[in-house]
């Protein structure tokens, strides 16, 4: 008896860390523009998104004088916990009862996309920065939806196609076990493929997972010259410092895919240099960039990501279209959001598609070595702008219903 | 020629065995510390991962702001966690031990939540890195494999650690008083042993088990709030398949599962972060007391 009482303990206390998640926080307000920032405030990814995201809103409201068409502007924020079922339920309470009228950031593929279903059916917009899949403006593609910052097609072609012209024509994947993992895994190797490189193999990993060491020993037996790292977050982490441990990076380059520079600092440049990456924003890239970023960073203790960064240019663009539209109406506003061009310090003539997609150029760096780093957050050498229409998936290839053909 | 077993070539078999018993080793010092307190104290200890994160956090803090070494962490960081994990059975768990073992379990699940919020609070999610010290830079090329020589160091410190409390615990006096105090603690109460400072002692030194273990990943893996909560899972896996309480059991089953998911990584990579599980209900349908567990 005593015995399977423990047991019953046991399994509880298993269950319990299983199911083990951030609390949720919600703020409550009323008004006329209302703006919901959704994303993942303690999880995997709040570094690289989360309370720097609401802070990169708070900023944008404030720019903006904290009004539009005479009305104040509110922010609510909630945590979505990279749950999709959290995500379209707290989404559906935000549009029937607290009166939001756009949601923003959405990080996690499946949560953006279970809010896109809902802003459909309520015809309300949602703004995607941190987001990834290429299906938001693929085969789930909404009228009332703008992918913003960038996607896995990017990212693919950004890094993949720069590391094969640079001689890295043969690769090994590490991939994360899910949804994200193989469509960056198959969106790369198609590039990879396309400009005469070559897969050697791939090795699926569980996600999460702490230990590399046996992944990468595998893509060190492979012999492959490039060993890209379909994964994110901690993930990539610990396999780029495995990497060095077990002197992999001596004969082999990592090709990290997905990269964000809050990434890069926990990592220190002694793990990091010399890896290449693509990015839609990066702090210290000009006047602009390093002024709104500076001010980014009096708020917040870290610098802006390029999810952070282009929730406040989604936003930005967002009040604008209101005024111009002089409605918050959302087919009135999409239409203004469309007519206008981007150009703020995340984008210059960045213009709205009809899947959603926000075209704007996306940037090839390297991550510098220590001894080139003048500081904190001194990171990058930018090897190349990459032109919007070159970036991202061009819209002939696009199974998205609403685009024309 | 190449010898091949499963068409994976003997080489690459054996680099993979060797990286599955640094794992193993890791495995078996957290499920040691477990299997201690739960055998002396009959606590389940929820808080251990949090325990092995707080052990690498203070090897972190002592090098970043007391500018310590990693030989002075290595011995500061079991000893600052020990002395954490004494408080909390002082003034938390010794009022629990005459309740269910749920009590414990939720109390101790309950600071693992605390402990994780606090320091993502302070910290962030993607965590801080600390270098390999100096000494164990770079590695030595075995043929099969590139070893680095921290992960050697890693096999030699936890087993090493892991037979000097076996042998404590099975071979000597002090060894015998705890495994009576586990039998009959009223009775040897009455032969003049300080029963409740041994327990909170057991306690104290269970928990820096997982502190030790904390010290020995942080130059491996990110020193991140969540490190603990990835890991113990798969630790209490290990806990019920050696026999809950049974020393020797979790020693030799945290290795074994070691060696066995590093094997899984080779053949079937998608199944490696589930293979301890199944073990797991496996045992539990077969010999639900665990290997080495005994029926009570």
């Amino acid at each position: 008896m005593a015995k399977k009482r423990l047991l019953t303990a046991f399994g509880t206390g298993l269950a319990l860390l299983m199911a083990v998640s951030g609390a949720s926080a919600a703020g409550l307000s009323d008004g006329v523009v209302k703006v919901g920032v959704m994303t993942d405030m303690s999880g995997a990814y709040s570094d690289l998104c989360g309370p720097g995201s609401v802070v990169a809103a708070q900023m944008a409201i404030d720019d903006f004088g904290g009004k539009v068409l005479g009305k104040k502007i509110e922010l609510v924020s909630v945590d979505h916990q990279n749950k999709a079922d959290i995500a379209a339920n707290k989404a559906r309470e935000w549009f029937d009862t607290e009166k939001v009228d756009v949601i923003a950031d959405l990080p996690t593929s499946s949560a953006a996309l279970a809010v896109m279903e809902v802003a459909n059916q309520k015809n309300k917009i949602t703004l995607i920065s941190t987001g990834a899949s290429t299906k938001i403006t693929n085969d789930s593609c909404i009228a009332t939806n703008v992918h913003w910052t960038y996607d896995t097609y990017a990212l693919a072609v950004g890094t993949g196609k720069a590391v094969v012209a640079n001689g890295g024509d043969t690769w090994f994947f590490i991939t994360a076990d899910y949804a994200f993992g193989h469509s960056l895994e198959g969106d790369t190797a198609a590039v990879v493929e396309a400009n005469g490189g070559k897969v050697l193999g791939k090795v699926r990993a569980p996600f999460p997972n702490t230990d590399f060491s046996s992944f990468l020993l595998q893509a060190q037996a492979s012999g492959a010259k490039i060993i890209g790292l379909a994964n994110a977050g901690a993930d990539t982490i610990n396999s780029i410092k495995q990497a060095k441990e077990f002197g992999i990076t001596q004969n082999q380059t990592l090709a990290g895919l997905l990269i964000f520079i809050t990434d890069i600092n926990s990592l220190g440049l002694d793990t990091a240099q010399g890896m290449m990456l693509t990015t839609g924003f990066y702090w210290d890239r000009n006047d602009e960039t390093r002024a709104w970023s500076k001010r980014f960073r009096e708020r917040h203790k870290n610098m802006p990501t390029m999810g952070q960064a282009g929730v406040y240019s989604s936003l930005m663009h967002y009040f604008a279209a209101v005024e111009k539209a002089g409605t918050d109406d959302s087919a009135a506003v999409m239409a203004a959001m469309k007519s206008m061009p981007i150009n703020d310090m995340f984008a210059k003539n960045g213009y709205i598609r009809d899947d959603g997609r926000m075209v704007h150029d996306m940037y090839l760096v390297q991550v510098k070595k220590p001894s080139e780093s003048k500081g904190p957050w001194d990171y990058y050498n930018v090897l190349r702008t990459i032109p919007g229409d070159e970036a991202y998936m061009s819209l002939d290839k696009s199974t998205c219903k609403l685009v024309k053909k | 020629m190449m010898i091949q077993i499963f068409g994976i070539p003997i080489q690459a078999l054996l680099g993979q065995l060797l990286i599955g018993l640094i794992n193993g080793s890791f495995y078996a010092i957290l499920s040691l510390g477990l299997a201690i307190i739960f055998g002396l104290l009959n606590i389940i200890n929820f808080t251990h991962g949090a325990q092995y994160m707080l052990g690498a956090f203070a090897a972190w803090m002592s090098l970043t702001y007391l500018g310590a070494n990693y030989w002075v962490g290595l011995i500061l960081a079991p000893l600052a966690v020990g002395a954490f994990g004494i408080l909390m059975e002082r003034f938390m768990l010794r009022r629990l031990y005459h309740l269910d073992h749920l009590y414990g379990l939720l109390l101790t699940f309950g600071l693992a939540l605390i402990l994780e919020g606090v320091f993502r609070q302070l910290y962030g999610v993607s965590g801080l890195s600390y270098t390999i010290p100096e000494i164990f830079q770079g590695g030595v090329n075995l043929k099969f494999m590139f070893l680095p020589y921290y992960r050697a160091w890693v096999i030699v410190a936890s087993l090493s650690v892991c037979f000097a409390t076996w042998y404590v615990i099975e071979r000597t006096k002090l060894g015998a008083y705890l495994r009576a105090a586990t039998e009959k603690p009223e009775l040897l109460q009455a032969f003049g042993v300080n029963v409740p400072l041994m327990i909170t002692l057991t306690f104290g030194y269970g928990v820096a088990l997982a502190g030790f273990a904390g010290v020995l990943a942080a130059p491996i893996y990110q020193v991140t709030p969540v490190m603990g909560s990835n890991l113990i899972i798969v630790v209490f896996a290990v806990v019920v398949i050696g026999g809950m309480g049974s020393i020797l059991g979790s020693i030799v089953t945290g290795i074994a599962l070691g060696l066995i998911e590093g094997l899984t990584k080779v053949f079937y990579p998608e199944a490696s972060g589930l293979v301890v599980f199944v073990i797991m209900a496996l045992v539990l349908l077969l010999r639900p007391a665990g290997l080495f567990g005994r029926e009570k």
